[in-house]
């Protein structure tokens, strides 16, 4: 659905991004994860045609960004970072308005106000301007926005910033809800946000990307070691030794435990799998097994080895500028 | 064409729920109200003396020469300083809000965006040089006059009109500041206004006489006087095209920043 191929940004000699790659098929929502000043919002700018890239290309269901602006942008929905409301209409007429200019006819119209209205909980405030929204409201009337003439991809750039936590549940559920008929990329600073909706995440740190899986593929490349997290009911030096004694085990690092209960960190060969004996050495003694379970590196583990490993040389230091 | 219907009632929609359309009219209306009765009673005295001397009534020629030039420049000096207050909100404030991003990446065109806020802009005029016909209107009720005059001023003012509001559109395109956009405008028409002025003092050299050609009061002045000539047609509405075109490549280089 989406392919971008080598997309470079040059703002005079300062480097935006640089030959950014990557494809996202139909339904897939796609995590844009960096810090501030990564290019992210550069390259949503360059996907939705509001600016022109150095070099590189870009297809969005099968048509070019630049051969075919106004195709790809009958396809686009785009929640740039600050919502573009106008505060003195309301919320209904800048709907109207928004689906007027992207070109829906006339009859859908009002089936895809309400539509847009029922899926963003819009409800009880499209008869009020928006100037006098709170922010939250503000935020899912953008959404609205985006997604008001049914586009086959949504952008969405930062889209849960400066809402309050519930809001933010809301609007994720909303997000994921939307996957299957919509292709979805969203960008964020904030990790577990990508854990929590996406499928596909790229890493992106100075322009570059750094890593570009799924979300369980990436930690396990930075993993080193396989680690399982058990926990036992009767756990002393002799069953420490015992546990230790398992073919394959590297260590045992013993955890902070509850009264009744004893954790450790057990650390096997990188593609080995222990959980069979080791369940068996514990059963077998008597220690009494509460919970083992295999330890994921969570994103923010591997996002912060990623853009922290990878030393730039010296001439790409500089810094970014983010375009917003 | 849809598009373009549908950004010219969106620009007049906010024109008319933003108070800055209703004070402009009021301002516009209440000087060119009262210069115009300064015009008559000043008239009207020197008419009930000249009746004393010779007997007879105030030829129609008259009227339109004694009131009706002088309203009408007035009123085109008025025009000039309130018209940058039209357009300064119109591309400054989508810049501001962040809204030309919902417009750019909307399948509309550079030109559609330019032409639907240009042409809102000159509904509101129309409707302000509408208002304004109540001046001839009721001195027709006390004393006869000739139409046909009126008639021109009201084509000259109104293509004056582009040209003011295609700079203006032009200044709001150049900031998100909606007051530096204002006095930018006020800048490049009092430059075009009094270039007539300069351009008369200087008139033997071949600048003079462009000054004086690009002056907007040199060619108002012909159409307020009765007479519609080609050259300043062709002055106002190239002009107002100079104006939308700076703006469209503003506007589109806006992108490549």
């Amino acid at each position: 659905m989406i392919a971008v191929k080598q997309l470079s940004k040059r703002y005079g000699p300062v480097v935006a991004i640089d030959d950014v790659s990557f494809t996202v098929d139909k339904g897939e929502i796609l995590a844009f994860l960096g810090p501030n000043g990564a290019g992210k919002t550069t390259t949503m700018r360059i996907l939705t045609c509001f600016m022109p890239a150095t070099s590189g290309t870009a297809t969005i269901a099968g048509f070019d960004i630049f051969e075919e602006p106004m195709a790809v942008k009958r396809r686009i929905g785009y929640l740039p970072e600050s919502p573009p409301l106008y505060p003195e209409m309301t919320v209904e007429e800048y709907l109207v308005f928004v689906a007027k200019i992207k070109g829906l006819p006339r009859a859908a119209i009002q089936p895809g106000l309400k539509g847009a209205i029922e899926k963003c909980g819009l409800g009880e405030v499209s008869r009020r301007l928006i100037g006098n929204l709170s922010k939250g409201y503000r935020q899912r009337v953008g959404l609205a926005q985006a997604l008001i003439h049914n586009p086959d991809v949504l952008i969405l750039d930062e889209p849960t910033v400066g809402l309050d936590p519930r809001q933010i549940i809301e609007i994720r559920e909303l997000i994921k809800g939307l996957a299957g008929d919509h292709t979805i990329i969203l960008s964020t600073h904030i990790l577990p946000e990508a854990t929590a909706v996406c499928q596909k995440v790229v890493i992106i740190s100075r322009g570059r990307i750094v890593a570009v899986d799924s979300q369980e593929k990436l930690s396990s490349r930075v993993r080193k070691s396989e680690k399982i997290s058990l926990r036992i009911r009767r756990g002393d030096a002799a069953s420490l030794e015992k546990i230790k004694a398992v073919a394959g085990v590297l260590q045992v690092s013993p955890q902070a435990s509850e009264e009744d209960e004893v954790a450790y960190i057990v650390e096997s060969n990188l593609g080995q799998d222990i959980r069979e004996h080791l369940s068996k050495t514990v059963v077998e003694h008597g220690m009494g097994l509460l919970e083992m379970k295999p330890l994921v590196l969570s994103l923010e583990e591997v996002f912060l080895q990623l853009t922290t490993e990878e030393k730039m040389p010296e001439s790409q230091q500089q810094t970014v500028k983010d375009a917003s | 064409m849809r598009n373009l219907f549908t950004l010219i009632g969106k620009e007049l929609h906010l024109y008319f729920i933003s108070p800055v359309a209703y004070v402009v009219a009021m301002v516009f209306l209440a000087v060119s109200d009262f210069l115009f009765y300064l015009q008559v009673r000043g008239i009207s005295e020197l008419s009930s003396r000249h009746m004393m001397q010779m007997q007879g009534e105030v030829p129609q020629l008259i009227v339109h020469e004694a009131i009706f030039i002088p309203t009408f420049r007035n009123m085109s000096f008025v025009l000039l300083l309130i018209m940058p207050l039209l357009t300064m909100r119109l591309f400054a404030e989508e810049k501001k809000g962040r809204t030309s991003e919902l417009l750019m990446t909307s399948p509309i065109s550079i030109t559609q965006i330019v032409f639907g806020k240009f042409f809102a802009a000159m509904l509101v005029y129309l409707l302000l040089l509408i208002l304004s016909l109540h001046l001839p209107l009721v001195l027709s009720i006390v004393t006869e006059i000739s139409w046909a005059p009126i008639f021109s001023s009201y084509l000259g003012l109104f293509l004056m009109g582009g040209v003011f509001l295609s700079m203006g559109l032009f200044a709001s395109s150049l900031t998100e500041n909606q007051i530096i956009a204002a006095v930018i405008a006020f800048g490049i028409l009092i430059g075009l206004w009094i270039g007539g002025v300069s351009g008369a003092n200087a008139s033997e050299s071949g600048i003079g006489e462009i000054a004086v050609y690009l002056s907007i009061s040199k060619h108002l002045e012909g159409f307020i006087k009765g007479l519609i000539s080609t050259r300043s047609l062709t002055y106002f509405i190239s002009m107002t095209l100079l104006g939308l075109f700076l703006c469209y490549r503003v506007v589109e280089s806006e992108r490549w920043k």
